[in-house]
């Protein structure tokens, strides 16, 4: 069934049978991966540390290292990270800045993520990271419109959020750091249900998480 | 004529006897003496504990035990902790309560560790048990403030509520008042997991005020530093005390307010919270130094010399918590002040840092195991570590019981000598021969593994990451570790051999962990195939480990004993050898 052997691409998740995709079930369905050839060219950091490191994993064909890809999308300064590692729990990894976890709502996906948004420094970055939580989509003209696209269905998506005032807004509108301060949440909202959600004048939008 | 003995006695007379033996050993082994012993122990056993909620279930446990008051359940492998357990996986308490709901109405307690507990939960303890008046959720997730609402509003009761290090959901601050103001008997509560969301102080107050047996009150962020006081003086009997954020403007009144609302706190032995300390109302909390005996500086962002001050003025300290902003200076200091030191760990202020941003090296740890002669438990974060120093902290403590050392950069050399570590922690296992619990990191070879096997007869514990050769390292832990129960592992190149030449092992552990290592998924297969009592469960996201090659090794293996058969709620992630995917129901 699955074209190549040994291979896991994201691609075969967007094509094909992906039985997967479509089961109800709390894990996603395109976990971020980052195989040690792709080079992890996305996120830009540092490869020093996965190339130093002989992770020995057996196989080379199929062994992966997991990357958290949050964790990558920050500066250069800080290393690509592996997975749990160092054996930090959650809680206190942010209890040297203030933490900001937002859950982040796909319409139609029956799983949520949560992001820290201070692990960002731009919009551009989350945006990215977005995509690449959710693998089945493709950002698209994300300068502008700040779209995200379904490879599979060619649905658009478009990122909003509620704010402190519990108000729906659309994502990218107002300063960068004003954003962290008053995001309690995103949404990945279908263009056809964004319609009547304008910047700046935002209406009361019912959630559905 | 030693059976007549055993029914010479009447139940009540053994049962009596029985009520003495409260440790969970002493009573499973008084119920193998005879059959008349299993069944009287039976009857009169009150408290369970259960260290993996999948080793049996809800039905067994309430035909063999009908008269439970307590019970304790863990869920999920402890690696969950670092996010290595895709969300979804299991340890859902639901159907443990839907039982005990019906079989132990008097049921006073639970308590849970690593367990999906949902507000659909928490409002059917809040229904059931009219006695209930434990419950701790310790790493839990999965629940709101509105089951904690349920729970205040019925638990009339309820003595002691402890969320630790939970994740919920945080509606709204108002679950507090649902406490009726009738309600008296609060004698703990944990709230210091909730988010920053705004807790009804008021209502906070009141509770206080009202609940004369309080002995334990830890706060979350949400509660700012002006409000401790008031606070503190309407429970000045605390025994355990967690502040919230610890930082405000510098106002002379309110720190003088604090400082007297703390030096009223005669009894207070624990503090714990100061998250974003600032030094200056760290001197509020002196007039109870000398008395404190655990203190967890771990969420402070206090330095040094602030940081050596403090702890300085705590001669009685058994318990220390503390980030590397103490540095190998304020260990030494610490080495010199608190003798009485127990139990020490220190967390890193900036874990994914590529260079150090403190002096915090093993010579601190060295310094600690010269000077604290009572020095059991410790958990130390650091970026460099020689074999000198093991093999002096190991000689120097050899009443060690918990040894957890993560060097940050996985396969880092002793700096000194350039070798790896195996001589380090062969030295910690071959001294500290009361050992439970150890946790590896460096570079290491089978070696250390060869060690392990050798010395570590008490070891019950084992965390391993990055390390070893081949097959040979696994091998020399399974067949060595007479007393293991846990063994987690991590990214080592362990595979089929030693795990298939040891199955017999893991049917006298509780658990064995293995992600990113090298099993294929046969060898899992053919495990489950031979060890009907062992569930073994591959965690593989990628999709069915049949439609990769045989020798392409599963991402995660859980593999743990059990008596209630393969589990009933396992998503699709979870491949087990009776696979057929396509009639998988999620």
């Amino acid at each position: 069934m699955s074209p190549e052997n040994g291979k896991h691409l994201p691609e075969n998740y967007a094509t094909g049978l992906n039985f997967e995709a479509t089961e109800l079930t709390l894990g996603l369905p395109g976990k971020p991966r980052v195989t040690i050839s792709d080079g992890g060219a996305k996120s830009g950091t540092k490869r020093g540390f996965l190339e130093t490191v002989d992770l020995n994993l057996g196989d080379k064909d199929c062994g992966q290292s997991q990357i958290d890809v949050q964790e990558a999308a920050k500066s250069p300064v800080s290393k690509a990270q592996v997975v749990g590692w160092p054996p930090v729990r959650g809680f206190r990894k942010n209890a040297m800045k203030s933490c900001k976890y937002v859950k982040v709502a796909v319409d139609g996906a029956p799983y949520l993520r949560k992001v820290d948004l201070q692990m960002y420094s731009s919009y551009q970055l989350l945006l990215s990271s977005l995509e690449d939580m959710f693998s089945c989509f493709i950002m698209r003209n994300y300068l502008n419109e700040k779209k995200i696209v379904d490879q599979v269905n060619g649905l658009e998506y478009v990122p909003t959020y509620e704010d402190k005032d519990g108000d729906w807004m659309m994502v990218g509108d107002v300063p960068w750091q004003m954003f962290v301060e008053s995001c309690k949440r995103l949404r990945l909202m279908k263009s056809s249900e964004a319609i009547g959600l304008a910047p700046n004048t935002p209406p009361k939008c019912s959630s559905t998480t | 004529m030693q059976k007549k003995m055993a029914y010479s006695f009447p139940d009540e007379v053994l049962e009596h006897v029985f009520s003495f033996i409260q440790s969970d050993k002493d009573r499973n082994a008084v119920s193998m003496v005879c059959k008349s012993w299993y069944d009287i122990e039976r009857w009169c056993r009150r408290k369970i504990f259960v260290g993996n909620c999948y080793a049996v279930n809800p039905r067994i446990v309430i035909r063999r035990f009908p008269e439970v008051r307590s019970i304790e359940l863990k869920g999920k492998p402890h690696f969950a902790d670092f996010n290595l357990v895709p969300d979804g996986w299991g340890g859902y308490v639901f159907p443990w309560i839907l039982e005990m709901a019906r079989a132990y109405p008097w049921l006073e307690e639970i308590r849970l560790k690593r367990m999906v507990v949902t507000d659909e939960s928490l409002e059917l303890i809040a229904k059931s048990f009219k006695n209930f008046k434990v419950l701790v959720l310790f790493s839990c997730e999965g629940f709101s403030t509105d089951g904690l609402a349920a729970i205040a509003a019925s638990c009339k009761n309820l003595r002691e509520l402890d969320l630790r290090d939970s994740e919920v959901d945080d509606l709204s601050g108002h679950w507090l008042s649902h406490f009726p103001e009738t309600y008296t008997s609060l004698v703990s509560l944990n709230i210091s997991c909730l988010g920053s969301d705004e807790v009804s102080f008021s209502a906070l107050e009141r509770l206080v005020g009202r609940c004369p047996n309080l002995r334990t009150l830890l706060l979350n962020r949400a509660v700012p530093l002006d409000k401790i006081a008031n606070i503190l003086r309407r429970a000045p009997q605390l025994v355990e005390f967690g502040t919230g954020t610890y930082t405000a403007e510098l106002r002379p009144d309110v720190f003088s307010y604090l400082a007297g609302a703390f030096s009223s706190c005669k009894e207070l032995r624990s503090l714990s919270g100061f998250w974003e300390a600032v030094p200056a109302y760290i001197p509020a909390i002196y007039s109870v130094c000398s008395r404190l005996t655990s203190l967890n500086l771990s969420f402070a962002t206090i330095q040094n010399p602030d940081l050596i001050k403090l702890v300085s003025l705590c001669p009685s300290l058994q318990r220390l918590l503390v980030l590397d902003y103490i540095e190998d200076s304020g260990l030494e200091a610490l080495a010199s002040s608190c003798k009485d030191l127990q139990e020490l760990r220190v967390f890193p202020s900036d874990p994914f840092g590529v260079e150090p941003n403190v002096s915090l090296t093993e010579q601190g740890l060295v310094a600690i195991s010269w000077g604290c002669p009572k020095l059991e438990s410790v958990l130390y974060f650091c970026r460099q570590m020689s074999n000198a120093a093991l093999v002096t902290i190991a000689q120097n403590r050899p009443n060690l019981t918990r040894f957890r050392l993560c060097i940050i950069d996985p396969k880092t050399v002793d700096y000194l000598t350039h070798e790896p570590l195996d001589v380090g922690f062969g030295a910690i296992v071959e001294h500290c021969k009361d050992l439970r619990r150890l946790s590896l990191s460096g570079l290491l070879t089978d070696r250390v593994f060869d060690y392990i096997g050798t010395y570590a007869k008490k070891l019950e514990m084992l965390s391993v990451a990055f390390a070893g050769d081949s097959d040979l390292g696994l091998h020399h832990v399974l067949s060595g570790c007479e007393s293991l129960r846990k063994l987690e592992i991590r990214d080592c190149p362990f595979g089929d051999k030693a795990l298939l030449a040891n199955a017999a092992k893991l049917e006298t552990m509780r658990s064995l962990w293995m992600s990113s290592c090298s099993v294929s998924f046969g060898a899992c297969k053919l495990l489950g195939q031979k060890m009907p009592r062992l569930n073994v469960e591959v965690i593989d996201e990628r999709g069915h480990p049949d439609s990769r090659p045989e020798s392409c090794p599963v991402d995660k293996l859980y593999i743990y004993r059990s008596v209630a058969g393969p589990r009933v709620d396992m998503p699709p992630f979870v491949w087990t050898k009776d696979e057929d995917s396509s009639l998988r129901l999620s």
